[in-house]
């Protein structure tokens, strides 16, 4: 049996998509359910769809992609999310705040077991702040040996003076034992100390959630009597394998979108261009830049948490095909509120008494759907609230393509109409065929990625040290199930880190491919 | 368009630490680093250490110590290495033990960006009554450019501490040396230090001040809550003047020395269409010019706002296509003489203008 099939899954926050490709990248099966509050049957609902529509052909399934939205769902809803004892290495410098100290009580209630903030870390010239407080570091972890499910470690300056972090990782293996889960500030954000030390703790609190993700996932499968290979949607477009995911979960975040740019990308053949993704409730703008998401620097608030871990750049608006209109003709109010889910019930064209902008596609001509006919009396405010979401979604446009109207723009998601072929600020608009379901496609048809990251000295082995760097990046590349044939470096980010006797860079290797043939 | 009259605040509270800070960044007029940071900062310490009193100068007994208190370094650092929160007590210590008389009030020598918020949260530590003043009425650049220099009053012993614990007494031969000396020091202390300048009885102040700052920006924060007319609002309370309101078509900015410079071009919209209004910024927005015409200039204040919350955007936030309003009003009179504007004039920063008031080029 030849297992040339693979299966791509979205869960996003309206629906869960699947999608099942075959070696050549032709849909084979597909279905759009809706997300389910324990997500877990919304999943499964959409796997067993295209399991049932496959029929005997399923027994090919070799790879399952899943890109979901669980780790913000359980940030937002403050739910499974695993206990943190959160230590920043610093002191006397940063006292003034505390770790967590200007969390939401109540996610700070679900998170926190206990901080503290010790002597160590760098000034940014890379002197040391003061002498890493070992001692000080064995009794807080002692303290909190049982009631932490994970450590968050956040040291000054870490993302170019690594090295207290490094040290305390050894500690708490020493003190607490190997399976202790930590992460380190350095491997998640840049520099800018709560935002970055917030980005640790909630990848921390994370751990649990992204296992009973995994588990629930192969449970499914094996349900579903498939033996498979899973892989993990992160938020940089590339696919990762389960035990990077396990130790950076917070990586899922943001995936949804970047599975959408992707697979906008594949279903144009368009490497540079604008994505639009219009949901139910929200259109999200994206940039692709060579096949991949264009990334943000700027800080992103999650649960009303600022963080600065790498995210995909968007621009979201609260406009979507369930959009409720309201206001007056002259005067029409378009959003935020949103029907979501329930535009088949309380929408006009389903019967409803709830004018959304659905509604108002169907009634100018431009959509085709539902049973009951558009009110005569509701016309006229539909049409310009349609033109009022139009001109938003220009202004949108505009913001996203910084002025450049030479780019294409690709409209894709379930209200993908909303966007008319003459819309303003781009050389021309494309709505791909199974555009509604790019996520899943995005998913589907991802390379996978393998990361190698360390700090190099210049001088004689500065060469080999990199060159080795992109050996073991393509290597782990491959054990996660890239072709060996393609697998390349996709990027290479060196940061100079501030040591004071010989110059020094941090050095982060990406290398990806496409899924080698089972 | 006239200005109303400020009610003086008498006390800052947790509730109060937003609407200041709202106000501080409109001061900022594109620079004085983020209020984000701030904000967190004395909030925990009001938290903490309880509210803090407002005084006006004339309330704080004579001969007692005022200490103008300001953080000098880079903002990028300072969003990394956060304060120890004793900054403040050593500098009091030093400046008493130098001065040898107990400081009785503290004062923000720059409401404006960040300097104007931070001092709350060192007031609210020290239990110490802020004076409702500062020495800027806004934000500049240099050290020097505060109106303790401009008035000629004498130079004082400078004193910097750092988060460490170390702190050293500058006592300058003048303004630019007093700006290199202590440069030299936040280098060494990691790019960041606390400072106090112009240490002086509250007597010797008076007069030589912008008075009422801490109670304006709070009012400008109130001012905007829940309406929806923000511009509305704020003109009216600050006698402002908006020069256009449109979206950004054009910026060019870079970086040296750890200044910001360039411009920035909003196309107008609405009842401004096909106007076209430029703003040159060094740090600061410092002349808006239209058609070659200046409609503003430093020392009066120039900011960009949301048009859509009246929220102030900096220099370093300003994007492509954001929609905004470009607002200008009176600076203090106090910049107004001629010594003043020879050190924070058009000419000052190198344009070779001449200053006119704001309420001339906009009649």
């Amino acid at each position: 049996m030849r297992l040339d099939l693979r299966v791509g899954i979205d869960v996003g926050g309206t629906n869960t998509d699947a999608v099942v490709l075959d070696e050549n990248n032709r849909i084979l099966a597909r279905t759009k359910q809706a997300t389910t509050s324990d997500v877990r049957s919304g999943m499964q609902n959409a796997l067993t769809y295209v399991i049932d529509a496959l029929g005997t052909e399923a027994q090919r399934i070799g790879r399952v992609m899943l890109g979901t939205t669980h780790a913000t769902n359980a940030i937002l809803e403050r739910r499974s999310l695993g206990r943190v004892a959160a230590i920043r290495l610093g002191a006397p410098a940063s006292l003034s705040l505390e770790p967590m100290e200007s969390w939401p009580d109540d996610l700070r209630d679900a998170v926190c077991v206990d901080t503290c903030i010790l002597e160590g870390g760098h000034y940014v010239d890379g002197r040391r702040i003061s002498p890493l407080d070992e001692d000080g570091l064995r009794n807080f972890l002692s303290s909190v040996a049982k009631t932490a499910d994970a450590i968050a470690i956040t040291s000054i300056f870490s993302p170019t003076s690594p090295q207290d972090e490094e040290r305390a990782r050894q500690i708490v293996s020493e003190v607490l034992g190997n399976n202790m889960a930590v992460t380190l500030s350095h491997e998640i954000g840049s520099v800018g100390l709560l935002e970055r030390e917030n980005a640790t703790i909630l990848n921390a609190a994370l751990f649990g959630v992204i296992g009973q993700v995994i588990s629930a996932t192969q449970d499914v499968i094996a349900g579903a009597g498939l033996v498979v290979e899973m892989l993990l949607a992160q938020n940089d477009g590339t696919l990762m394998a389960l035990d990077f995911a396990r130790r950076f979960p917070i990586l899922t975040i943001g995936s949804g979108p970047a599975n959408s740019l992707r697979g906008a990308a594949f279903l144009t053949g368009l490497t540079n261009s604008i994505v639009v993704d219009v949901g139910g409730t929200s259109t999200d703008f994206g940039v692709l830049i060579n096949g991949y998401p264009r990334e943000s620097a700027a800080a992103v608030e999650i649960g009303g948490v600022r963080t600065n871990f790498r995210m995909p750049d968007l621009l979201s608006i609260a406009i979507g095909g369930g959009t409720i209109v309201s206001g007056t003709a002259a005067q029409p109010v378009v959003g935020p509120l949103s029907v979501g889910h329930r535009l088949t019930s309380d929408a006009l064209i389903s019967g409803g008494a709830t004018p959304t902008l659905t509604d108002a596609l169907v009634a100018e001509g431009r959509l085709q759907l539902g049973n009951h006919a558009v009110p005569q009396i509701e016309l006229e405010r539909l049409q310009s609230a349609l033109h009022s979401a139009t001109e938003s979604i220009a202004d949108a446009i505009d913001q996203i393509t910084l002025g450049n109207a030479l780019l294409p723009l690709i409209a894709v998601g379930g209200g993908s109409l909303l966007i008319p072929h003459d819309i303003a600020g781009v050389s021309h608009v494309l709505h791909p065929e199974n555009g509604d379901i790019a996520n899943a496609i995005g998913a589907a048809i991802a390379w996978v990625s393998g990361h190698w990251e360390g700090v190099v000295a210049h001088g004689d082995e500065f060469n080999e040290a990199i060159t080795n760097g992109r050996a073991i990046a393509c290597r782990r590349a491959i054990e996660a199930g890239a072709d060996p044939q393609i697998v390349e470096v996709v990027d290479q980010t060196e940061t100079p880190l501030s040591y004071l006797n010989s110059p020094t860079v941090r050095l982060v290797i990406k290398a990806a491919g496409p899924l080698r043939h089972l | 368009m006239s200005k109303k009259k400020i009610i003086s605040i008498a006390q800052i509270t947790q509730d109060d630490v937003e609407d200041l800070a709202f106000g501080c960044a409109l001061l900022g007029t594109g620079g004085g680093g983020s209020v984000g940071g701030a904000i967190l900062e004395v909030k925990s310490a009001i938290k903490k250490f309880g509210p803090v009193t407002v005084v006006q100068l004339e309330n704080v007994p004579a001969d007692g110590l005022v200490m103008p208190i300001c953080g000098i370094g880079a903002p990028t650092i300072s969003f990394e290495m956060l304060n120890n929160g004793g900054e403040a007590q050593l500098l009091r210590q030093e400046v008493e033990r130098v001065f040898n008389k107990p400081v009785v009030a503290i004062m923000a020598s720059e409401i404006g960006g960040s300097n104007g918020v931070e001092p709350v949260m060192w007031a609210s530590r020290l239990g110490l009554p802020i004076v409702d003043a500062d020495t800027m009425g806004r934000a500049f650049p240099e050290v020097q450019m505060g109106s303790f220099f401009v008035r000629g009053l004498p130079l004082t012993p400078i004193i910097l501490v750092d988060f460490q614990g170390n702190s050293i007494t500058i006592t300058p031969t003048s303004g630019e040396s007093a700006e290199s000396e202590s440069r030299a020091f936040t280098i060494a202390a990691g790019g960041v230090a606390l400072m106090a300048d112009y240490i002086n009885p509250a007597a010797t102040m008076i007069g030589n001040v912008i008075v009422g700052s801490i109670s304006n920006a709070i009012e400008m924060g109130r001012a905007v809550r829940g309406t929806h007319e923000p511009m509305k609002r704020l003109t009216d309370l600050l006698g402002a003047h908006a020069l256009i309101t449109g979206k950004i078509s054009e910026i060019e900015r870079h970086t040296h020395g750890g200044f910001v410079r360039g411009s920035v071009t909003i196309c107008g919209t609405g009842i401004d269409s096909g106007r076209q209004v430029s703003i040159d910024i060094q740090n600061e927005n410092l002349v808006a010019k239209e058609n070659g015409r200046i409609l503003a200039s430093v020392p009066d204040l120039i900011s960009m706002l949301d048009t859509q919350t009246g929220t102030a955007i900096a220099t370093e936030e300003m994007k492509y296509a954001m929609r905004v309003t470009a607002m200008a009003w009176p600076c203090d009179p106090l910049w107004r003489t001629e010594r003043a504007l020879q050190t924070v004039g058009p000419r000052a920063f190198g344009y070779d203008i001449d200053y006119v008031p704001i309420e001339k080029s906009q009649r």
